[in-house]
């Protein structure tokens, strides 16, 4: 079967500075926990300043579309405002002080066996636990899993990490797969889908070799190959089953459930011991750090107290990203907390940019040939240049999934992303206003 | 509190970027252009290599004037001048008078493209429309042809070569006659024609590097060579074998370094597979109409030149299917029934 989707390109791995560290247990003084870690609303504090909170004790909630945040740490909270977040705008952030005693919520409540437990009631837990999908997008897992019951015949679990520079998951996977199967048995129960694959990059053999020795023996496990964006939802969907999500549509429309590793590692804590997605492990490196390393740290660790425990600054940090090179955002600041989906924060030294000073196509027709989502960004970039939007439209510009395929080969360096994002803000200002008359 | 006093720059994603950019491309083009001025060299002397290196230097010197004379940005780094200076020496003939081609450059660079808006706006290729151009003087473009074999010194002016021309192949399959030079000559190159169209053989080395190299695909050479080759295997003139014309047709003129680096060049051709595919193939029908009808002996120029001014047609030939529509289509379709 071909493991395979359409374009995509192969961008340098840089994968080796960090995958030899093993996990490191993060302790920070201070965490700052953003209250919108997630797609859809933004939670509402429930603490303020100066209560003592415990770990794992529920700290923010709201209603709809919308899963509660816990505090990550044990101590008093200093301050309740708006703060940096990894988004790259200010955002309401509950601020922890750490008192280091580690106490737990008492409400946590553990489940030895899942035997008993009805798939909704397993829904609520993970609601509750306040889990998101932590490869990046943030949607909320309890959502994902209710909207695809009775839908889903495949389940895949993405250990593809495609992105460069990123070793969170690898580590997850070859340092605690059981944790990773455990939350899929939960997944399981839940979704009862006919096929389980998990699906994970060849350049991580020992991943490959960790997972599949604690893998149940109907649960595949893909080697696939190595392109990015191999670990796009929709990608790793048409590589793992051959179908295609329809334009606009959830993987739910095609009969697939998709979670990423550290998620289904989150499911096995909330269920089994009890523990809210309170810590994650995320990889902060790059070239500009002295020691790239992979960290189990609270949600909420602080950028400056990530690069402080990673042996600070070998060089001038030129830019720092939220995330691996092809689709994280770039800070201004270290202030900021990690959130839920933060699964690495890259710092590039200048040398590591790439600036191209004329950015003049010249039609070789490399980001058609990249682009996994069918689309032909410079079509699109001329139109958007132009302000056309009908030729936005026509050209599917929607359907972009922002992977920086495209921007990555273009020879001529043109800002492909950017233009994009550019277009799709402009399509929805349109439609709004139209739907304004 | 802040522990780091940090000066980071703001950018969209991707921050990673592949080592390809535009000079990169046109360093590939030149590198795969190599073989055939040595052939050039070889068969022409080094007349040959002073010729291209004047194509060059007015191509690069005209684009770095007008851009600084327009108080644009200088483009000259990104070597596309240097691609275009290369081509239109190899489209003349040795013997063609330095101040000619210079003429040839200008217009190129100017004309043809910097009043298009440069790089990547450019309707026609410029080598080509270069071409056309120089077919102003046609004493100089194809009265002149030397025999392969002389060395024209670096710089002889055309005036001495009397009593060293000759017949072009091109000439004689105009005549509906096969050429006097065997096929392996013609692969080679060792007959008169324009200095970097001779050799077949150095062409197809280039090409093959390019196409390792990733910078072309085979779609539109593949295409272009197939519709020739297929069009004159069926239709051979003059009663002569069908294949020996066939081959003789692939070998000679403009057809080679047309097909494999002037049909190709990205700004002035289709983005689309499909539409390079029917690219190709129209510029194969093209070139074989112009050299079995059309007053020249050569039709290449013309075929792609034209082909060029359609490119805004072909790019709506097998635009890629949106990404999960098929399914959609289905869908819908079952929904109805």
């Amino acid at each position: 079967m071909a493991r395979s989707f359409f374009g995509g390109v192969h961008p340098k791995g840089y994968k080796e500075l960090s995958s030899e560290a093993p996990i490191y247990p993060l302790h920070p003084k201070t965490v700052s926990i953003a209250m919108s870690q997630h797609i859809g609303r933004p939670c509402t504090p429930l603490v303020k300043v100066g209560d003592r909170v415990t770990i794992g004790q529920k700290i923010g909630d709201g209603q709809g579309l919308c899963v509660p945040v816990h505090a990550s740490v044990s101590g008093t909270v200093v301050a309740v405002e708006m703060r940096p977040t990894p988004s790259g705008t200010n955002g309401m952030c509950v601020v922890i002080e750490n008192d280091f005693r580690d106490i737990l919520c008492p409400d946590l409540k553990k489940h030895e066996s899942i035997n008993e437990l009805t798939a909704e009631e397993l829904v609520a837990i993970i609601h509750e636990a306040g889990i998101t999908g932590m490869g990046g997008a943030g949607f909320p897992t309890d959502v994902k899993l209710s909207s695809g019951l009775g839908k889903v015949d495949t389940v895949i679990v993405n250990g593809a990490e495609c992105e460069p520079y990123i070793t969170a998951d690898d580590r997850l996977m070859r340092e605690r797969p059981e944790r990773i199967l455990g939350g899929l048995r939960v997944i399981r129960k839940i979704l009862q889908p006919e096929r389980i694959a998990i699906g994970i990059e060849k350049n991580k053999p020992k991943a490959i070799e960790a997972v599949r020795a604690a893998a149940d023996r109907d649960v595949e496990v893909l080697a696939l190959r190595v392109r990015y964006p191999q670990g796009a939802e929709k990608q790793l969907i048409q590589a793992v089953t051959g179908r295609c999500v329809p334009p606009g549509g959830l993987p739910a429309a095609v009969g697939c459930a998709v979670f990423n590793v550290a998620t289904c590692a989150a499911v096995y804590d909330a269920v089994y011991r009890g523990m809210p997605l309170v810590k994650r492990v995320l990889t902060v490196t790059g070239r500009a750090v002295t020691r790239p390393s992979n960290f189990s740290a609270p949600i909420g660790t602080l950028y400056a107290d990530l690069i402080e425990a990673a042996g600070g600054f070998s060089c001038e940090p030129y830019k720092i990203f939220c995330g691996g090179p092809m689709m994280g955002i770039a800070q201004h600041t270290l202030d900021c907390g990690t959130i839920k989906g933060n699964n690495a924060v890259t710092c590039y030294s200048r040398k590591d940019n790439h600036e191209v000073d004329h950015p003049h196509c010249i039609r070789c027709g490399k980001c058609l040939d990249a682009c996994p989502m069918h689309l032909m960004p410079l079509q699109l970039h001329k139109a958007r240049e132009k302000s056309d939007l009908e030729a936005l439209e026509k050209g599917n510009v929607m359907d972009c999934i922002e992977c920086g395929s495209c921007a990555y080969g273009c020879p001529a360096g043109i800002p492909l992303v950017q233009s994009f994002r550019t277009a799709k803000k402009m399509l929805r200002d349109a439609k709004a206003k139209e739907g304004k008359k | 509190m802040k522990k780091y006093d940090l000066n980071l720059t703001i950018s969209s994603s991707p921050h990673a970027h592949s080592s390809n950019t535009t000079r990169r491309i046109m360093l590939d083009v030149c590198i795969a252009l190599l073989p055939a001025l040595i052939a050039a060299i070889w068969f022409f002397g080094w007349r040959s290599l002073t010729l291209t290196l004047v194509s060059v230097l007015g191509c690069v010197v005209s684009e770095w004037a007008y851009r600084k004379l327009m108080k644009k940005d200088s483009t000259v780094g990104d070597l596309s001048a240097v691609v275009t200076g290369i081509l239109i020496a190899f489209v003349c003939p040795v013997t063609l008078p330095f101040w000619t081609i210079l003429i040839a450059d200008v217009f190129a660079i100017v004309l043809v493209k910097q009043l298009f808006g440069g790089i990547g706006m450019n309707i026609v290729n410029p080598a080509l429309a270069a071409r056309a151009f120089l077919f102003s003087w046609p004493s100089l473009m194809s009265g002149n042809w030397v025999k392969a074999g002389t060395a024209v010194s670096a710089f002889s002016t055309p005036a001495n070569l009397d009593g060293l021309t000759a017949a072009t192949p091109m000439a004689s399959l105009a005549a509906q006659t096969l050429p006097a030079e065997s096929l392996l000559d013609l692969l080679l190159g060792k007959v008169g024609g324009s200095l970097g169209e001779v050799s077949a053989a150095a062409l197809l080395l280039g090409g093959a590097y390019l196409v390792l190299r990733r910078v072309i695909s085979l779609r539109i050479p593949l295409a272009y060579l197939l519709t020739v080759a297929a069009l004159t295997v069926l239709f051979p003139q003059g009663g002569n074998d069908r294949l020996t014309w066939m081959l003789c047709q692939l070998l000679s003129g403009g057809l080679m370094l047309g097909a494999i680096f002037m049909a190709t060049d990205y700004v002035t051709s289709p983005i689309t597979h499909g539409g390079q595919i029917v690219y190709g193939i129209g510029c194969g029908v093209l070139t074989v109409a112009f050299r079995y009808f059309g007053s020249y002996p050569e039709g290449v120029t013309f075929a792609i030149l034209i082909m060029n001014c359609c490119i805004g047609f072909f790019d709506k030939i097998g635009v890629p299917k949106r990404f999960g529509a098929v399914r959609e289509k289905k869908k819908k379709g079952g929904e109805a029934a």
